[in-house]
């Protein structure tokens, strides 16, 4: 088969097209985005230089670049606190999430009672929890992690509760002719089968965390407790150090970006096998 | 003439009785009754075909056979009596029912690690059935890398795998094409032949319920009964000659007015198909 593939064959006017148009999406991937992207930043250069705009309120595109370099001391040691907050919380959304779908998946009164209750916690926004937070919690860290938490939990647990309850009726029927325990289909039906669904809000996660950390930072960062990301942004806002401003924004928008690839990949290598969302299509 | 041959004692009336079905119905909570009245008596050996439409219930009457479901009127009543042990049922759902995330040898496992019988343990067991089924070499496959004939395969090696006494097919092969539906009868009954199992086979097929039974139960529905049984006198083994036959042919012929006349017994004025 591939060695008919392989084969120079004479293709007809239809299939050549397609495999031109097949060669050209691989490389627009990526290049357009990329090029689309530098026209931006050049573009948000020339702005700078034609309208003379100074620099404390819109820096060029280099200075920030310069500020990245020089405040790295300082902005990295930042980033890695931030950091800390988003991964562990992430780490316990994941704890949390997937230990309170499993104990919904054991049985449906409790799931029905307890759910709406995940549901209030995801809709309130955190920065109006914050305060009380504040009031109830002493430890900076705790502080952080919850807030984080709060707001990284619920894809997890949604998802995954979602997986959970959605295993083949027959597969079901299957493990109980052959007499499987409870822990037995929880172990090698319904975990597996909620996997894709699990990885699926774990990469929702994984932003949602980051962002929490950082909206945690931001409220208790105005009073001058937190160390984070977002007090450097904060303390730049109130000097007018908008480079500096622009490099943290730009730390933290990267942080996400390599968030969400790791934790792509991973579902990739998790699910490439058996699952349909991570199969090349086939013709 | 064929129906003579009804005349002479089936061999399978002298083997003992495995389950005898009596009065058995099932009502759903909708009001649907699925099953009414169901008298039936399935031989130690017996390859027994339920055939009939849609909605006479045949799944139903499998289903309460396997224990996943319970009747609400009548008894199933097992040789030696009490319940039945459920590693004596082997059970193949209409579509493969396999575990996509698991290789083809680790579904054939699933049985024997479900009694905590270790990977190690359990080989010579799962690869010999998997030779039985003739797919020896794709142990490592995982399912979405099997057509759909070798992923039915899998899941008849999976229900055989435990050496159950009885193996419950719900239309197994409806899904698939002729020629691959073909080659599963021939070697589902090259398996029976060899370990001598009993079968319940649900299809809607006359031509393969005739081809692979010894005994034809032909269903009627609204309410599901059983309308008719027929005996297969045709000895085995049986191939694609028999297929081919003149035999084949007539019995078939027989089986399918024996549906008809099962079929006009349901379609009234109303009748929808369903």
């Amino acid at each position: 088969m591939t060695a008919i593939e392989n084969s120079p064959l004479p293709l007809d006017p239809e299939e050549a097209r397609r495999v031109r148009q097949e060669r050209f999406e691989r490389i627009g991937r990526w290049v357009l985005p990329l090029a689309i992207m530098i026209l931006a930043i050049w573009l948000w250069d020339r702005i700078c230089v034609w309208n003379e705009i100074p620099q404390y309120i819109l820096p060029r595109p280099g200075v920030v670049l310069q500020t990245l370099h020089n405040d790295a001391g300082l902005l990295f040691s930042s980033l890695l606190v931030t950091l800390r907050i988003t991964f562990l919380s992430l780490a316990l959304a994941v704890i949390g999430g997937v230990g309170l779908s499993v104990l919904f998946a054991q049985s449906k009164w409790v799931e029905m009672s307890f759910f709406p209750f995940a549901i209030v916690l995801q809709v309130t926004p955190i920065v109006a929890i914050f305060p009380l937070i504040n009031i109830y919690v002493n430890n900076q860290t705790t502080k952080l992690l919850l807030c984080a938490w709060i707001v990284a939990f619920f894809p997890i647990l949604s998802n995954t509760t979602l997986g959970l309850n959605s295993v083949d009726r027959n597969l079901r029927d299957l493990f109980k002719l052959n007499g499987a325990t409870r822990w037995q289909q929880l172990r090698y039906l319904r975990l597996p089968a909620a996997m894709p669904y699990f990885l699926g809000g774990l990469k929702i996660a994984g932003g949602l965390s980051l962002i929490g950390a950082v909206v945690a930072e931001f409220v208790a960062g105005t009073t001058g407790q937190s160390s984070g990301l977002a007090s450097r942004i904060i303390e730049a806002g109130y000097r007018l150090n908008a480079p500096r401003l622009f490099a943290a924004l730009f730390l933290i928008s990267l942080t996400g970006i390599l968030i969400f690839l790791v934790l792509s990949l991973i579902s990739h290598l998790i699910l490439r096998r058996w699952h349909e969302s991570a199969l090349k299509q086939e013709r | 003439m064929i129906g003579e041959k009804v005349a002479q004692a089936p061999a399978s009336d002298v083997a003992p009785t495995l389950l005898a079905l009596r009065g058995v119905g099932k009502v759903f909570s909708n009001g649907v009754t699925a099953l009414s009245n169901v008298d039936l008596t399935i031989r130690e050996g017996d390859f027994l075909s339920l055939l009939g439409p849609s909605g006479c219930g045949k799944s139903t009457a499998l289903r309460l056979i396997a224990g996943l479901s319970t009747p609400t009127s009548g008894v199933l009543d097992w040789r030696g009596g009490g319940s039945l042990d459920r590693a004596n049922i082997g059970f193949v759902f209409q579509e493969p029912t396999l575990l996509p995330w698991a290789s083809v040898f680790d579904n054939v496992w699933l049985p024997l690690r479900l009694k905590g019988i270790s990977r190690a343990k359990a080989a010579p067991a799962i690869k010999q059935m998997l030779a039985r089924v003739h797919l020896t070499g794709f142990e490592d496959a995982v399912p979405r890398e099997l057509s759909g004939g070798m992923k039915m395969r899998v899941s008849i090696a999976r229900a055989m795998v435990t050496k159950p006494r009885v193996l419950l097919m719900d239309e197994p092969f409806a899904a698939l094409d002729e020629i691959t539906r073909f080659k599963l009868n021939n070697d589902l009954l090259e398996l029976w032949q060899d370990e001598r199992f009993t079968v319940v086979f649900v299809t809607h097929s006359v031509f393969e319920s005739v081809f692979l039974s010894n005994r034809v139960v032909v269903m009627a529905a609204r309410p599901g009964r059983v309308f008719d049984e027929l005996a297969i006198e045709a000895a085995y083994p049986r191939d694609e000659a028999f297929r081919t036959s003149p035999d084949y042919a007539a019995l078939c012929r027989r089986a399918s007015d024996v549906l008809i006349s099962a079929i006009n017994l349901t379609a009234g004025p109303h009748h929808d198909g369903h």
